[in-house]
């Protein structure tokens, strides 16, 4: 009987043990180490980080969804800083991001800088009451972004995260040598577009078509399809139907929107026009956005829609350029009469801790001069800092996304899906969208469900 | 740049060295605690000698499944009848069972539970058909080991693993282009010119991943099975040759009734595996193209959609639904002992 009683409280032991270890380890991993130390003067190069300093030995914990090698290129941009001001800025990528960082917001394991790249998510996060109101500094900072960019840093119109890269959705990539040697033309109009399209299809034989694309993204597949549609709703009608289709004024069931689909539908789910190089429109499904674009270099696809950081998924060698084997141009509006859709998306640094040395990142990357350090690391990245000297950028991609990001005649939105209650925007419209390529589900159904899906 | 990574590592080993210290402190102190209770413990007489030894003995365990089950439970039942959207979510209100209404009237989730009750049936009906088969068929063979093992491997492979492996199998292009999926190319080769798109086609998809399922559960039929039949005793078998009993009437009269209990266990294990279906058809193709089940949409609607409430009440349907296949389990576990 003691016997029996000793051995069962030894074993309890160990698993209550197991719990404590575990919950230790958890909780030391998410504090800074503290050591007060006062603002001493930096000198010789350290100098310009003089706003930042007095933090030394700090850490600051960043969470975002950019994952190696890009975020080498974000380790290597503030390395001078952290040398400068002792803050080391430990950054953690994840590309489940979406659903981790809610978990650990709640969890009360909060990252002290996460980098949200969807407004929607910020808004949630907002909501939750875990985001710290970014310092003066920051908030002054916003006045280097265009009314748009703050906008989308805001909730209810109280500015919470300073923008951080920006990208450029509306381009087409093309083969400028195929081009050349066919003797097409980049088109400027959207009926230039179609008439080109026509006059591809005519000449491509076999497999080859006018257009490719792929929609396949793990878990997020059907992203790309929401991009294709909103193209198609801010070139055909403009900021004001866009900005109140996001806010569900304009539902998907709309006459608008359903003019809109045919509009897409007229476009890449043409049999005659995709899917290049792959097979049918219902391959589209399949593929995956990475290796939709690639049949391009075989020259058995003429175009691709696809975002400015489409430029990363090129094999190594494609030379991307004016007169390389690949390069893209802006898409043209639907309709003429909409002065230059852009339609991008970026990132935005959000705060969950009000630490003095987590304001000190958060202030230095809201500056231009941070910016311009990440420019300078590697291209593929763009600001939309206005204040960013534009002669850094060096690649022809990021100077061609750089001008119409900073054009003011520009009618600028953010990815609408980004921005829509996520039970939408990363939910029934993706599926929607998987639906309509893959299963041929018509409009209508497609939009009744998405629309379904909205919450109440 | 050196000098970066310099520092980073010198702070990553600070870090660990930070951990290590942390969970010897926290080693240390249990003990010490551990020491303390157990001293007053041995210490009672008495009257408090049995209530203290019931509490020592039993407080852990309690307090663990309350920490990893009760409150959980508890948790997801209370946010299942609300109108959260996503975790930490601040304002939110009663709403009642409307999640629960919605789940069974909302027609994508209609069919999600009509599929996982598919698979419910399916998978384990044949993955134990597929073991007891093999477990028959090779049980007296020359070489066992060799099917035994071809068989048993798979279920030492992830649901992730196996799902990509099949996912090469399944792998669909273009009839007239190279053939990179070997279930498009056998079928090619035997004149079927033009095959469907295999993971885009349903119904046809859920029933490619449920082979998948079966692929990873037979082996564990095949050897629970096998030794239970292995238990039977050969007087028994014997005994029924003599009287002419063999082959199937063998196997229905005699060897399937004396190893009933373990049909039984094996039945309902896979069952309860089968149920929480997720990660074949989260890894395969994200429930997309009328392959959703229970577990992955609730899943999405707990992490990637924010309707925390909705996948609430799934978690609390889908807790529901395994709980008869557990209880009658443990009844006929418990029967089996009694027998005993």
């Amino acid at each position: 009987m003691k016997r029996t009683s000793r051995f069962a409280a030894a074993a309890a032991g160990v698993a209550a043990l197991a719990t404590v270890a575990a919950c230790s380890s958890g909780g030391s991993s998410g504090t800074s180490s503290s050591s007060g130390t006062s603002a001493a003067a930096l000198t010789g190069d350290c100098a310009q980080y003089q706003d930042y300093a007095g933090h030394s030995g700090k850490t600051v914990t960043m969470f975002g969804s950019i994952l190696s090698p890009e975020s080498d290129s974000l380790n290597s941009s503030w390395a001078d800083f952290s040398k400068c001001t002792g803050i080391t800025i430990q950054y953690t990528g994840s590309n489940t991001f979406e659903s981790d960082l809610p978990v650990k917001v709640n969890g009360g394991n909060a990252p002290n800088l996460a980098i949200i790249p969807q407004p929607g998510l910020l808004a949630q996060m907002v909501a939750t009451g875990a985001v710290k109101d970014p310092p003066a500094q920051t908030v002054k900072n916003e006045d280097n972004w265009n009314a748009a960019w703050k906008g989308y840093g805001s909730v209810d119109g109280k500015f919470y995260a300073a923008p951080m890269s920006a990208n450029m959705k509306s381009l087409v990539w093309y083969s400028p040598k195929y081009f050349k040697d066919n003797g097409f033309t980049v088109p400027t109009t959207w009926a230039d577009m179609m008439s080109l399209s026509d006059q591809m299809a005519g000449k491509m034989t076999g497999a080859a078509k006018p257009w490719c694309g792929g929609i396949g993204s793990g878990t997020a597949s059907g992203w790309p399809a929401t991009d294709w549609l909103e193209e198609v709703v801010l070139g055909k009608y403009g900021g004001q139907v866009y900005d109140d289709w996001i806010s569900h004024k304009v539902k998907f069931s709309d006459p608008q929107i359903q003019d809109a689909m045919k509009v897409v539908s007229d476009w890449l789910q043409n049999p005659k026009w995709v899917n290049g190089g792959v097979g049918d429109v219902k391959t589209i499904a399949t593929t995956t956005f990475q290796n939709a674009g690639l049949p391009i270099l075989k020259n058995e696809c003429g175009m691709l829609q696809q975002a400015s950081f489409y430029e990363a998924q090129w094999p190594k060698g494609t030379k991307v350029g004016p007169d390389g084997d690949v390069f893209a141009f802006k898409l043209p509006a639907v309709d003429p009469s909409i002065s230059t859709p852009v339609e991008g998306g970026g990132e935005f640094v959000t705060a969950f801790s009000d630490d003095p040395a987590v304001q000190a990142v958060q202030n230095y990357l809201s500056s231009p001069q941070w910016a311009e350090s990440r420019i300078k690391v590697a291209p593929g990245w763009v600001s939309a800092n206005e204040k960013v000297d534009q002669s850094l950028y060096t690649d022809p991609i990021d100077q061609l996304s750089a001008k119409y990001l900073a054009d003011p005649k520009a009618t600028f939105r953010f990815d609408a899906s980004d921005a829509m209650p996520a039970a939408v925007g990363a939910g029934a419209e993706w599926t929607g969208m998987v639906d309509w390529f893959g299963s041929g589900k018509s409009a209508a159904d497609v939009a009744k469900a998405i629309d379904a899906a909205w919450p109440s | 740049m050196s000098a970066t990574y310099v520092s980073l590592a010198s702070s990553v080993a600070g870090q660990a060295a930070t951990t290590l210290l942390g969970a010897v402190e926290a080693v240390l102190g249990f003990v010490a605690i551990l020491a303390i209770v157990f001293f007053v413990a041995g210490r009672a007489t008495g009257r408090l000698e049995k209530p203290l030894a019931v509490i020592i003995c039993l407080g852990p365990a309690l307090f663990l499944v309350a920490l990893g089950l009760v409150i959980p439970a508890i948790t997801t039942i209370n946010n299942s009848l609300t109108n959260q959207q996503f975790l930490g979510q601040q304002k939110t209100k009663k709403v009642g069972l409307k999640n629960y209404v919605f789940a069974f009237t909302d027609p994508y989730t209609q069919q999600t539970i009509v599929r996982t009750v598919l698979w419910l049936v399916i998978v384990p009906a044949v993955a134990v058909a597929v073991g007891l088969l093999v477990a028959l068929l090779v049980d007296r063979m020359k070489y066992a080991s060799i099917p035994k093992t071809m068989v048993f491997l798979p279920t030492a492979i992830s649901f992730v693993g196996a799902a990509v492996i099949w996912s090469y199998v399944y792998n669909y292009v273009t009839p007239s282009q190279p053939q990179t999926g070997l279930l498009s190319q056998v079928v090619i080769k035997l004149g079927w010119s033009n095959p469907p798109n295999w993971l885009i086609t349903p119904p046809l998809n859920t029933f490619l991943e449920m082979v998948i399922m079966i692929w990873i559960q037979a082996g564990f039929a095949m050897v629970v099975l096998g030794a239970a039949l292995k238990a039977i005793p050969d007087e028994v078998i014997e005994s029924a040759r003599m009287d002419g009993a063999s082959g199937f009437r063998l196997f229905r009269t005699i060897q399937v009734p004396m190893i009933r209990n373990t049909l039984v266990v094996v039945l309902t294990t896979v069952m309860i595996t089968t149920l929480k279906v997720f990660d074949i058809v989260f890894t395969i193709n994200n429930g997309n193209f009328k392959t959703d089940v229970l577990a992955r949409q609730m899943y999405a609607d707990m992490f990637v959609t924010s309707q925390v409430a909705r996948g609430s009440a799934l978690a609390v349907i889908l807790f529901l639904a395994v709980l008869p296949l557990v209880l009658y389990n443990v009844r006929q576990l418990r029967r089996e002992r009694e027998i005993r």
